[in-house]
């Protein structure tokens, strides 16, 4: 299956087509998806787009729920550490 | 603004909301438009793995849709009404406007999910929740996982997790022994079910499945280490690498709030040819009582013929309907909520999980209102999805009140 090549916190990632962002994110060395208001990490939870756990910024656009869309060739995606 | 004209607007592409299409398609020759948040059609229930829909009943329904040439428009979120005749939504290319004669609401339903200290450290889940990222691409090859709360979904997600080579380490129902027995024993009755269940129990068989126990502390310094689970007063520490939590489904009635529709515990009401309280507004699957995928396929149907006037043939699937509706009741309550789980939560732990609101500063309010205005409760991005229904079983405060944006949208879209 066909790979795709993203960057994650400047971090090279190479993730199966057809993944979306938040499989990308887990399989990368960030440490987290987001920060909470009182500093705590936080990981995705509902994984079908209700909670905004997984919000990160892609392509320079903040707030984006990474389980919701699918890596795309030369995306970057920043996390909040 | 891109603007799209339809006779039949449908808000959300699984199973109910599929079926609702088919049944538009099949006996008459109106418009039909799918709208759905996600990449592809399937809903929560048949979503796609990779792309790939593995179901053969989901197949055989998204094959008959793409033939009848039903419009979709997938990635896009319902966000406000624009007039009575059409709805807004956002898309990756910007703000939609939908133009309708009739619309059928097809929302779902989201899990439960009730606080617990360590509840939102990384790496706990909801059970569908995991079940979903593994779907997307997330490996759980020989990750240890407990799988606990409520509903016949942790069985069904610890067995999919084992296919992908995850250790189960136990399955932590709430539920009592007893009350599941009496749900099995129903389910004589309706061979089908009959049959999944034994055929999920022999995967299962060598998984620990505890009853009357529920998960009541999640530990670790950065990710998940721990989880503490309690049976029968008896307490246990079991490490893990993941915890995959849901306390059965909520329904999503945020849009039929929003447009006006009345809503009766906690449901949408609908009439027996699946009509809301507003006229030309119908609503079928989840949001008008969790009642599971058959169900909801056949509430499509009646939707579907009733919103083009086909009532007499709506009339001959109400049998079906009544016989899956007693059901969906048997299941919701076996799997009812314990009232020993409104006491999980400390005064420290995190209700609002956007807000960072904790269970102290909230538990002496009288309405979720009040939570909100004064503490930020559910004044976050997920717009009190999670913390709503969680306190909605914590201190029975129903989170009724809806405003449009129901997600949040760029503030180009809203301008727009």
């Amino acid at each position: 299956m066909k790979k795709i090549k993203l960057q994650i916190n400047n971090e090279s990632v190479s993730i199966q087509e057809g993944s979306t962002v938040a499989t990308a994110i887990f399989e990368s060395d960030a440490k987290t998806f987001r920060k909470s208001v009182s500093g705590e990490n936080r990981f995705p939870l509902c994984g079908m787009g209700i909670c905004f756990e997984c919000r990160v910024t892609i392509d320079g656009v903040k707030h984006q729920r990474s389980c919701q869309i699918l890596v795309r060739e030369g995306m970057k995606i920043e996390t909040d550490g | 603004m891109d603007k799209m004209q339809t006779d039949i607007l449908i808000i959300g592409g699984g199973a109910a909301g599929m079926s609702a299409a088919m049944s538009v398609a099949e006996n008459s020759n109106l418009r039909v438009l799918i709208v759905d948040d996600n990449p592809t059609l399937g809903g929560q229930i048949w979503r796609s793995e990779m792309g790939k829909i593995k179901s053969p009943e989901a197949k055989k329904l998204i094959e008959k849709i793409e033939q009848n040439e039903i419009e979709i428009l997938n990635k896009a979120q319902v966000f406000a009404q624009n007039d009575e005749k059409s709805l807004l939504a956002e898309t990756p290319n910007g703000a939609v406007q939908m133009h309708f004669e009739k619309l059928i609401l097809a929302n779902g339903a989201r899990e439960r999910f009730l606080p617990f200290p360590g509840w939102t450290l990384p790496n706990v889940f909801g059970a569908g929740g995991l079940q979903a990222l593994v779907k997307s691409g997330l490996s759980v090859e020989n990750k240890r996982i407990v799988v606990s709360g409520t509903g016949p979904l942790l069985l069904a997600v610890a067995e999919y997790l084992k296919s992908k080579g995850a250790i189960i380490l136990l399955i932590s129902e709430q539920t009592s022994r007893m009350k599941l027995l009496k749900f099995g024993l129903g389910l004589w009755r309706i061979p089908k079910k009959f049959f999944e269940a034994i055929k999920l129990q022999s995967k299962l068989q060598r998984t620990v499945y505890l009853t009357n126990s529920f998960v009541i502390k999640a530990e670790g310094k950065e990710n998940l280490e721990a989880v503490n689970i309690v049976q029968n007063g008896k307490n246990r520490r079991v490490e893990c690498d993941f915890l995959a939590c849901g306390f059965h489904l909520v329904p999503n009635i945020e849009l039929a709030l929003m447009l006006g529709c009345e809503i009766m515990d906690g449901n949408v009401l609908v009439d027996k040819f699946q009509e809301t309280t507003l006229e030309n507004v119908f609503c079928v699957g989840e949001p008008t009582g969790i009642g599971g995928v058959e169900l909801s396929l056949t509430e499509g149907k009646i939707a579907g013929l009733s919103a083009i006037d086909k009532k007499e043939k709506a009339k001959e699937l109400f049998t079906q309907k009544e016989k899956l509706q007693r059901f969906a009741n048997a299941l919701n309550e076996t799997f009812s909520l314990r009232d020993e789980l409104q006491s999980l939560p400390n005064e420290e732990t995190i209700v609002c999980r956007c807000e960072d609101v904790t269970f102290g500063k909230i538990k002496d309010f009288n309405s979720f209102r009040e939570a909100k205005l004064q503490a930020r409760c559910g004044m976050g991005s997920c717009q009190g999805k999670i913390c709503g229904s969680a306190t909605e079983f914590l201190f029975d405060w129903k989170n009724e009140s809806v405003r449009p944006p129901i997600f949040p949208v760029k503030l180009e879209n809203l301008v727009d």
